[in-house]
């Protein structure tokens, strides 16, 4: 765990995604690992400059709509055969094609409960305190219309006055420093 | 459609992209601070507009149909409503399914649309997609309080019980539960996920505590993180992907409701792809008649531009022809069959003692749409549009109060015909589900982004990520 206390990193603040990306991929050139990048809505070109590439919300999903499907049509075979079976008009116990309706509801209801809340959770939501929050400019527009990059200070290439110079030289807004 | 220069033209529409000869999707001269401020301004203002007020009280009123309407339906039994023998279906199932056919278009456009990257979606889907929960809402009613002890309508769900009794899973009901219910659950799912960035945006824009409070918790702690986008983009992307099945498949399981049954009418092949055409149809209907008032009522012309309107009015001219496909198909079948029971069906459809249902049907699903909705300026003329979704919502209605009522009443044996006629309690319960459906709405508007912010955001020029170039700040002011 890294302390919880300090630096936790520098903060630019950019007009255009452009320039964002621009730095981001600046950084990643000049060494920097340890770095996110914040917008007001989903910017392709800063996860490519952040090298994000994958992410693990598919195969969550995917599970989930495999153990949907198994639940369900489990389920109805027991139920219906075994724990409580009923001859409706001469009709086979175990009815497979009548089963397969509430089985695919279930595989879409278990896969997109998994998408959903696996997003949520390897995202690390719900957290209500994180310390880029704690930056002035932050709040007015990292969810309406500025673009930030921020340098954690985790990064072993990390140092307040380099990295300072470093972020400086792109045509910021600001620079600010933010603590835990 | 052609360009118009200058010269010919001294008024030129600034709504109208020359280019194309399109509307715009987003009226000239919006950027994110612009387009924030105006719809968080709609959630996050103190002067709540007065016309709310009334409309939610209204709608709060007509909802006390549902509450009266249930509470003597409870006391007495589904005796006061007009179902009776032949006709045991009445008013429940045909507001469930018409209920729930105007839900579809909210999963259509929220789903469908987005993975076929009709980026026009983005300013209507959210209410659209609030439009969905509420229809579910209303249309889950109806089954819950139409299965005669409605108090033991939880026997429907398999849960470890003492009794050992257990659902039956052969039976269309059972899989209207399973479909409903998880039509339910992924619509709001689905709604919820996407306004979590908003509701960060909300919570970052609110000066009153009790608010910031309200959208800090909802919002989940939301940054904008970009990692956090890629999974988000990649969660939308997966529940779209299951809507899309979804969403064809309740309404085919509804329609299953029907063709199971060995009934002239109903047991039909073309019920499933039909009902959803249907749905979709009448689903259109319903956000056209929803966005017309708010985008007046809220100035949000900028927004929903006559561009969404056309391109709505389309899509119920393409699911309204293939609705009107499904009727003829119905009465070549019933020639092309040679039985009898089904051209009788058809021909006391058309001309026995409800034909006049049959009739208005045609005129308003068939009839009055199919031939205005071709001329494009009557898909761009707002008033004329407002109306015809009317005109479409009521017929589709009749189509639903068609199929359940002119296949019952005279079924196969004259000695066991009979006839079908509403009663006030039905009337009642079906207006109080609309009145719960605007009260909904209402409290929805108030309180809800009912526009996506950050999908508005990714419309606007300014995201274009260029490198190297001219800087982006200048590209988008050459396009704007």
């Amino acid at each position: 765990m890294p302390p919880r206390e300090g630096t936790y990193g520098l903060l630019a603040e950019f007009n255009t995604p452009s320039e964002l990306v621009h730095a981001t991929e600046e950084a990643r050139h000049a060494g920097y690992r340890r770095m996110e990048c914040y917008t007001p809505y989903p910017v392709e070109e800063a996860a490519e400059a952040l090298h994000f590439h994958k992410t693990s919300v598919p195969l969550v999903c995917l599970i989930g709509g495999l153990m949907g499907v198994t639940t369900a049509f489990l389920m109805e075979t027991w139920i219906n055969v075994w724990a409580y079976p009923l001859n409706i008009a001469g009709r086979p116990l175990f009815s497979w094609p009548a089963f397969i309706i509430p089985a695919y509801e279930w595989t879409i209801l278990f896969a997109g409960f998994s998408a959903a809340l696996g997003m949520i959770a390897l995202n690390g939501l719900p957290q209500l305190y994180h310390p880029v929050f704690n930056a002035p400019n932050f709040r007015n527009g990292a969810t309406t219309d500025k673009f930030f990059l921020c340098i954690e200070a985790v990064d072993p290439k990390f140092s307040l006055a380099e990295t300072r110079t470093f972020l400086e030289q792109f045509p910021a807004v600001s620079v600010v420093e933010v603590d835990h | 459609m052609a360009t118009k220069g200058p010269m010919q033209d001294p008024i030129v529409d600034p709504m109208i992209d020359p280019r194309t000869g399109e509307y715009a999707v987003i009226a000239p001269g919006h950027n994110f601070r612009s387009i924030t401020q105006k719809i968080a301004g709609i959630v996050l203002t103190s002067n709540t507009p007065l016309g709310w007020f009334f409309g939610l009280m209204v709608g709060g009123g007509v909802a006390m149909g549902v509450v009266v309407g249930c509470t003597w339906l409870f006391l007495k039994g589904v005796g006061i409503w007009g179902v009776t023998i032949p006709g045991a279906w009445g008013f429940a199932i045909i507001n469930f399914v018409w209920w729930i056919g105007i839900g579809h278009a909210g999963t259509l456009i929220s789903a469908i649309l987005l993975l076929f990257k009709q980026t026009w979606r983005n300013s209507i889907n959210r209410f659209a997609e609030a439009m969905t929960i509420f229809a579910v809402v209303c249309a889950g009613t109806f089954p819950l309080i139409h299965v005669g002890r409605p108090w033991l309508a939880y026997w429907l769900f398999p849960y470890p019980n003492t009794m050992n009794v257990w659902p039956q899973f052969r039976s269309p009901l059972a899989w209207d539960v399973f479909a409903v219910s998880t039509y339910a659950s992924i619509s709001i799912i689905f709604w919820y996920i996407g306004m979590i960035p908003d509701f960060g945006t909300l919570r970052d824009r609110a000066t009153m505590p009790a608010a910031k409070y309200f959208y800090g918790m909802l919002s989940l702690g939301w940054r904008g993180s970009t990692r956090h986008w890629i999974r988000y983009e990649s969660a939308s992307l997966l529940l779209a992907g299951l809507s899309t099945p979804l969403v064809l498949s309740v309404h085919t399981v509804i329609s299953f409701d029907f063709a199971v049954a060995a009934l002239a009418g109903w047991h039909t092949t073309i019920f499933p792809p039909y009902f959803v055409a249907g749905a979709v149809y009448s689903g259109f209907a319903m956000v056209l008649t929803l966005a017309i008032p708010i985008r007046k009522f809220y100035h949000m012309e900028d927004l929903v531009t006559l561009r969404h309107l056309d391109n709505m009015a389309k899509v119920m001219l393409a699911t309204g022809s293939i609705v009107a496909y499904g009727y003829g198909m119905e009465v070549f079948m019933a020639w092309f069959s040679a039985s009898h029971w089904e051209f009788f069906m058809m021909w006391n459809r058309m001309f026995g003692p409800m034909g006049w249902a049959y009739w208005i049907l045609i005129l308003t699903n068939i009839a009055i749409p199919l031939t205005t909705l071709w001329s494009r300026k009557l898909r761009v003329n707002v008033t004329f549009l407002f109306i015809l979704s009317l005109i479409v919502n009521t017929g589709m209605w009749f189509e639903r109060f068609v199929i359940v009522v002119t296949s019952l009443y005279r079924e196969y044996l004259p000695s066991s015909w009979g006839t079908y006629r509403a009663t006030k309690w039905d009337y009642m319960i079906y207006v109080g589900t609309m009145g719960l459906f605007t009260f909904l709405f209402f409290l929805f508007v108030r309180f809800l982004p009912m526009i996506p912010m950050s999908e508005i955001r990714m419309m606007l020029p300014q995201t274009k990520v260029t490198r190297g170039g001219p800087d982006a700040e200048t590209v988008s002011k050459e396009t704007v």
